[in-house]
């Protein structure tokens, strides 16, 4: 053959096998490189040497007990929220509503602990909290579930929408229920009484949070693995044109797996206001509804894995937390941390699903 | 009546500019095939990299009036473009070569891009030392927001037409070109051949990573332009954390109304701007302040309502592009 043809340096193959131990390394490395860049980028701003650094971002988040507690308890609340939409992603549902979802959950929680603390025992307010919340973030939820299944809309803007709605609407209520009038807060609510206060186990405030995340985790893995409404989820997100040919209604399944969605954000909401806050703002979500988006997207859906997902998210939040505190730096210096560590996490998935073949490499294989 | 919607309309207009960057930019990057969600980010990213560069030009001078006008609206405009720039090879490099899920990055560029623009608006006094109380670019601003000479003396015409800054009617007038290269351009042509069907564009040989990556940046830096016209504008230089609000999310919901139609979409976001403040005109009383954050609401359900019946009419011609928010990768078919 004397013809020849110009092969490109490099091309791209997808990989067919995915060994763990490839998995774990390339998501190691990732996480090393970005935590080096959080590092450097910390230098720059504040001036530390880089050991100082991670022992400043390492006391932020694991530094007294009262630090370890709280850390523990938000990685409870984002691996919460993780879970919770982790139905609605397997489903290819793009819900990012979980914001709104949340803040419902908690307005629910903080209308019956303003409106039936005085008419209702502290036990019955208490389980009028828990169902309000499940169903108002399970309506939350159902929504945009009903317009995806009947016309098709596009759920990621119609979820969106409607967290602004939910915002609005706690926005509206903290103005009717504030106190003292004018302030434009509520307050702690029932501080005196502590009715709809959420028990504390075993002494500690924390724990209530951080236990109902590890059975609500165990409880997604059982549903999502071994479960037919489960299988039937996974079947959907992977084509609803061989889900409708096996005979799944596909419309029931998006409605059904929206409730469970939503309603479990709902209980992130009463977790929120009814254990940690005792009461209820507009930022009470705090942006966590979307982190929660991308955990449970890293993860490639699996429960378990954003145990440590949202530990590491944490973590570095809570220490960035610490950094901007120390230097009287703006808060949202966790943000471009979390940031730097997202897009690292993200990127490296393509060394995990791909494979960079070289033109000698792919020569010398061909022979 | 009329009076009202004389002091009304050019409110909701100025509104309604950042609205139209942000939907010009983002029609650009769909039609690409590209759905990025990072906008919002990218417009923080925008404000805050005019406003930098703008303080320190600022700084150099211990008397503002001897700021030269024309590097004073060229340093900021450079520098939002820059960061924008940034902001659009980043996500078209995670999404484009590396492949990554479109909504994904776009969200972390949204959380990146907030944290961004509020972290160095609270902290860039405390990071160069500076003893000004706030940033409060005035002088900047004033550059930014000149009016033509004669619109005072138009009357009606002028308040209507004539009382904005030069970067409002550029707005409009990217959004025309951008109609205009998309519809009637062979440049167009490609890039919508990319957006609808990608393999069968590269079979043609168009590059389709090249366009993709062409039209993402070039629409994040029109976004970007957008939140620079909003805090250097609207907000009179002076920046303050979260101010820019949800309007890159308004945006993005703006390209499905306008039905990815730039064209269209400069009368959208006089509208959108107008409901965006409506509740400011909707009488309450004073013992009913709280009715205020419901009218609040009306943007985001109208937009809601919006989605519901364009997916209900669900036209021909109406459809996002029909690659939209999938990876191309050349072997797999």
């Amino acid at each position: 053959m004397n013809k020849r043809t110009r092969e490109p340096l490099f091309h791209i193959v997808k990989r067919d096998t995915h060994s763990l131990k490839r998995i774990i390394g390339v998501r190691a490395l990732a996480i090393l490189l970005a935590l080096v860049l959080c590092g450097i980028v910390t230098m720059v701003t504040t001036g530390l040497d880089p050991i100082s650094v991670f022992e400043s971002i390492f006391t932020g988040a694991f530094g007294s007990k009262r630090k370890i507690w709280i850390t523990l308890q938000n990685t409870a609340i984002l691996l919460l929220i993780s879970v919770a939409l982790t139905p609605a992603f397997r489903m290819r549902f793009w819900n990012v509503g979980g914001e709104g979802q949340i803040l419902m959950g908690g307005l629910a929680a903080a209308a019956c602990m303003i409106c039936l603390a005085d008419k209702l025992p502290n036990g019955l307010v208490m389980i009028c909290m828990v169902a309000g919340s499940l169903a108002a973030g399970a309506l939350w939820g159902f929504i945009p579930a009903f317009f995806k299944s009947k016309w098709n809309t596009n759920e990621t803007l119609s979820t969106l929408m409607m967290n602004y709605i939910a915002t609005q609407l706690v926005a509206f209520f903290t103005i009717v229920w504030e106190v003292p009038k004018g302030s434009g807060k509520i307050g702690i609510i029932n501080q005196d009484s502590n009715i709809g206060w959420l028990p504390e186990l075993f002494g500690s405030k924390y724990v209530l949070a951080i236990l109902v995340a590890l059975l609500v985790t165990a409880f997604m893995y059982v549903y999502l693995n071994y479960f037919k409404q489960g299988y039937e989820i996974s079947v959907v997100g992977e084509s609803d044109k061989t889900a409708r040919y096996v005979g799944i209604k596909v419309e029931k399944v998006i409605v059904r797996t929206m409730l469970l969605s939503g309603a479990l954000c709902g209980l992130v909401g009463l977790l929120l206001v009814g254990s940690i806050n005792h009461t209820v703002t507009t930022t009470i979500a705090g942006g966590q509804g979307f982190t929660g988006v991308l955990v449970a997207w890293m993860c490639k859906f699996d429960p378990l894995t954003m145990v440590f997902a949202s530990l590491l998210i944490i973590f570095m939040n809570r220490g960035a937390g610490e950094i901007s505190t120390n230097f009287g730096l703006n808060h949202s210096y966790a943000d471009i941390i979390t940031g730097i560590i997202l897009f690292f996490l993200i990127g490296c998935e393509f060394f995990i699903n791909y494979r960079i073949q070289f033109r000698k490499k792919a020569a010398e294989e061909g022979k | 009546m009329l009076n009202f919607l004389l002091a009304f309309i050019p409110r909701a207009v100025v509104q309604g500019i950042p609205l139209l960057y942000g939907c010009t930019g983002e029609i650009i990057t769909e039609k690409s095939g590209n759905l990025n969600l990072g906008i919002p980010g990218v417009m923080y990213v925008g404000a805050i990299s005019g406003v930098i560069g703008a303080f320190f030009y600022e700084r150099s001078f211990a008397d503002t009036a001897a700021m030269n006008p024309a590097l004073a609206i060229l340093i900021p405009l450079l520098c939002c473009l820059l960061g924008s720039l940034l902001m659009g090879l980043l996500y078209s490099f995670l999404t484009v070569t590396l492949r990554a899920n479109q909504n994904v990055v776009g969200l972390a560029m949204t959380t990146f891009g907030v944290g961004f623009g509020n972290f160095f608006g609270g902290s860039l006094i405390k990071l160069v030392d500076s003893d000004v109380p706030s940033i409060a670019l005035t002088a900047t601003s004033a550059f930014f927001s000149k009016k033509l000479p004669f619109a005072g003396s138009l009357g009606a015409i002028g308040d209507l037409f004539l009382s904005y800054g030069f970067m409002a009617y550029l707005s409009v007038a990217i959004a025309l070109i951008a109609s205009y290269v998309l519809n009637h351009t062979r440049t167009g042509l490609h890039l919508r051949a990319v957006g609808e069907d990608p393999y069968t564009a590269d079979a043609v040989g168009i590059s389709v990573s090249r366009y993709k990556y062409a039209a993402t940046c070039i629409g994040c830096m029109i976004a970007g332009l957008g939140g620079l016209y909003y805090v250097m504008d609207y907000a009179t230089g002076v920046w303050s954390n979260n101010a820019f609000g949800d309007r890159g999310w308004l945006a993005i919901a703006l390209v499905i109304f306008t039905v990815w139609r730039p064209k269209l979409s400069i009368f959208a976001s006089f509208l959108f701007g107008g409901l965006y403040i409506l509740y400011l005109y909707i009488p309450t009383g004073m013992d009913h302040m709280e009715l205020q954050e419901l009218y609040k609401m009306i943007p985001y359900v109208v937009t809601l309502l919006v989605l519901v019946v364009t997916s209900i009419r669900s036209k021909k011609e109406d459809q996002p592009p029909a690659s939209l928010g999938k990876a191309y990768f050349r072997e797999e078919r």
